[in-house]
């Protein structure tokens, strides 16, 4: 049996013509994919860049409108929105910062005895506590708890026409609803973590007594490391006017800014609760920064 | 017991030489690229009850909304009283709005305050707020009772909108659309899913509210029944356009297609309802 070479005739196809990505044709195909490609994630970047941009923007606005609506702010919208965001946040916020201190204390004890050195202890949890995390966790609790609540509230208002109805009243919804919230939980997170801070500490303190470090030694250390002028707690609270504006703002425009029914409610609160206490997150490390750098040794 | 009379526009002159009280010219408005109104022209007399008909996404909420000033008109004049509102900023607008009263379809009542304080809620705060700040509270609490009454709910002023049954609703929203003494009242869609009974006792407050406050009120509904009780004149808008505009009679007796099929109902004819 002969077979002719060159024949095709086996039954099997022949394999396909390797591509030769190095000819001109294929060289300006890639480059001209590739280009597209490029443009497809420049003009993405280029839109959430805007995006994010124009987010601000309306943040910016609506404290602007709210600054200059600041004379119609009622004392009893005031005090309302104060019992909301300061009062009635206040168990949860001790709760969870006393027992940071108290985890605080776990992990100080443990480490510093190993050294001898566990007369800081008490330094270290009011120093943690005053700086860290009494403000960020009051002010996650207050995005949580109240911020939550506002931006539910606005937002079932604005789908049942309510809103509507005060512009109707000739009333100005940012008068009614975003001022008093604004100027509730710029006062009320301070005050709030102040609370906190001192939950906080006293939660170390009972857990480090518990093995055995005296509560005189706690407080003593309490006091040697933190700040004479207790610039400590004073900075951490300025932090916190800024998670409370912070707060009020995010959940304020979702409400308003809420449309298609139940699910539009559920959606506008769940994305004002998690922008909220990412942006308290990235804010807390600017005013860390600026505030706090000077002991950085730089 | 409630008795309703259809009496005819006794609020003011109705001669052709008469300023309308809203006057709309070419109005448009669109939303994402979608145009809702396409060229509304109309005028509406003082004290005249003028019902707005059409099918479902046809543009007469819209055309309300933009009469209170909810919404901006994307092109078009629309005046109250002569004054140009389109071009009004949201706080020149809230002077405007003090002139009108707004019934929502659902009311809209404010689920966090009872009854009273919905009602009471406009006097305290609205754009009269100035005069009304020294207002005793006793005089506050029997303006309250007096307008509840005229809404056939006396002494509910406790109770919270979640207690109040649908018709209910619309007639304490109604007291407070009053509560201002707007000169304009828009209903929107005040009977839809109320009964027979309740419906014809809203229509005699529509009557009711003309008649003592000369009230010029614009009624948006689908209820024929209704709208020939209550309207001194009817347009019907379709596709964003006047279609139809003249007194009950001259609607009843139109021969338009379009309206004929609108208001008997048929299911054949020139409206095609989008499956």
């Amino acid at each position: 049996m002969s077979t002719k070479i060159g024949s095709t005739d086996t039954g099997q196809t022949p394999p396909p013509e390797p591509r030769s990505d190095l000819s001109a044709e294929g060289l300006e195909e890639t480059a001209q994919s590739l280009g597209q490609g490029a443009t497809l994630i420049f003009r993405v970047a280029f839109q959430a860049v805007l995006g994010v941009i124009a987010y601000f923007g309306e943040l910016v606005s609506l404290l602007g409108q709210a600054i200059v609506s600041l004379r119609g702010l009622r004392g009893v919208d005031l005090l309302r929105q104060m019992s909301i965001i300061g009062v009635d946040t206040v168990p949860i916020a001790l709760l969870t910062v006393g027992f940071t201190g108290a985890v605080l204390a776990l992990y100080s004890v443990g480490t510093l005895r190993t050294y001898g050195a566990t007369g800081l202890v008490g330094g270290i949890v009011a120093l943690s506590i005053t700086r860290e995390s009494g403000p960020i966790l009051a002010g996650v609790m207050v995005a949580a708890r109240a911020g939550s609540a506002m931006t539910a509230e606005i937002a079932s208002m604005k789908v049942s026409e309510q809103i509507d109805a005060l512009r109707s009243m000739g009333i100005s919804p940012i008068e009614y609803l975003v001022v008093p919230r604004i100027v509730a939980a710029i006062l009320m997170v301070p005050m709030l973590t102040l609370l906190a801070d001192f939950a906080g500490v006293f939660g170390g303190g009972v857990f480090a007594s518990y093995f055995g470090l005296p509560w005189s030694a706690y407080l003593n250390s309490v006091r040697q490391l933190m700040e004479p002028d207790a610039s400590d707690i004073t900075k951490g609270l300025v932090k916190t006017i800024f998670f409370g504006l912070l707060v009020a703002l995010v959940g304020c425009r979702a409400g308003l800014r809420t449309e298609g029914g139940a699910v539009g409610v559920g959606n506008s609160t769940t994305r004002s609760v998690v922008l909220s206490i990412v942006l308290i997150f990235i804010a807390n490390f600017v005013l860390s920064y600026l505030l706090f750098r000077n002991g950085l040794g730089n | 017991m409630m008795t309703m009379t259809r009496e005819d526009n006794a609020c003011g002159p109705t001669t052709p030489e008469t300023s309308a009280k809203i006057s709309i010219r070419d109005l448009h408005y669109s939303v994402d690229g979608f145009d809702i109104l396409k060229g509304i022209t109309l005028d509406i007399e003082p004290g005249e009850i003028l019902c707005v008909m059409g099918l479902s996404g046809s543009g007469k909420s819209t055309l309300t909304r933009c009469i209170a000033g909810l919404i901006k008109p994307t092109q078009g004049e629309l005046r109250i009283d002569g004054e140009d509102i389109v071009p009004m900023t949201e706080t020149q607008l809230l002077r405007v709005r003090a002139k009108i009263g707004v019934v929502f379809q659902y009311a809209a009542l404010f689920d966090s305050m009872n009854v009273f304080e919905n009602i009471a809620f406009g006097i305290q705060r609205g754009p009269r707020r100035a005069e009304n700040r020294r207002m005793p509270r006793r005089e506050l609490a029997r303006r309250v009772a007096e307008l509840l009454r005229s809404v056939g709910l006396a002494g509910i002023e406790r109770r919270m909108p979640a207690e109040l049954s649908g018709g209910m609703r619309r007639r304490v929203g109604l007291a407070r659309a009053l509560a201002t003494q707007p000169d304009i009242v828009l209903y929107d869609e005040p009977t839809s899913g109320l009964d027979p009974v309740t419906a014809a006792s809203i229509d005699a407050l529509i009557l009711a509210t003309r008649k003592e406050q000369c009230a010029t009120s614009i009624v948006v509904s689908h209820d024929m029944g209704s709208i020939y009780r209550v309207a001194d004149k009817i347009i019907m808008i379709y596709e964003g356009r006047i279609q139809a505009y003249g007194t009950p009679r001259e609607i009843m007796e139109t021969t338009d297609p379009i309206v004929r099929q609108f208001i008997t109902g048929a299911v054949d004819g020139p409206i095609q309802v989008k499956k």
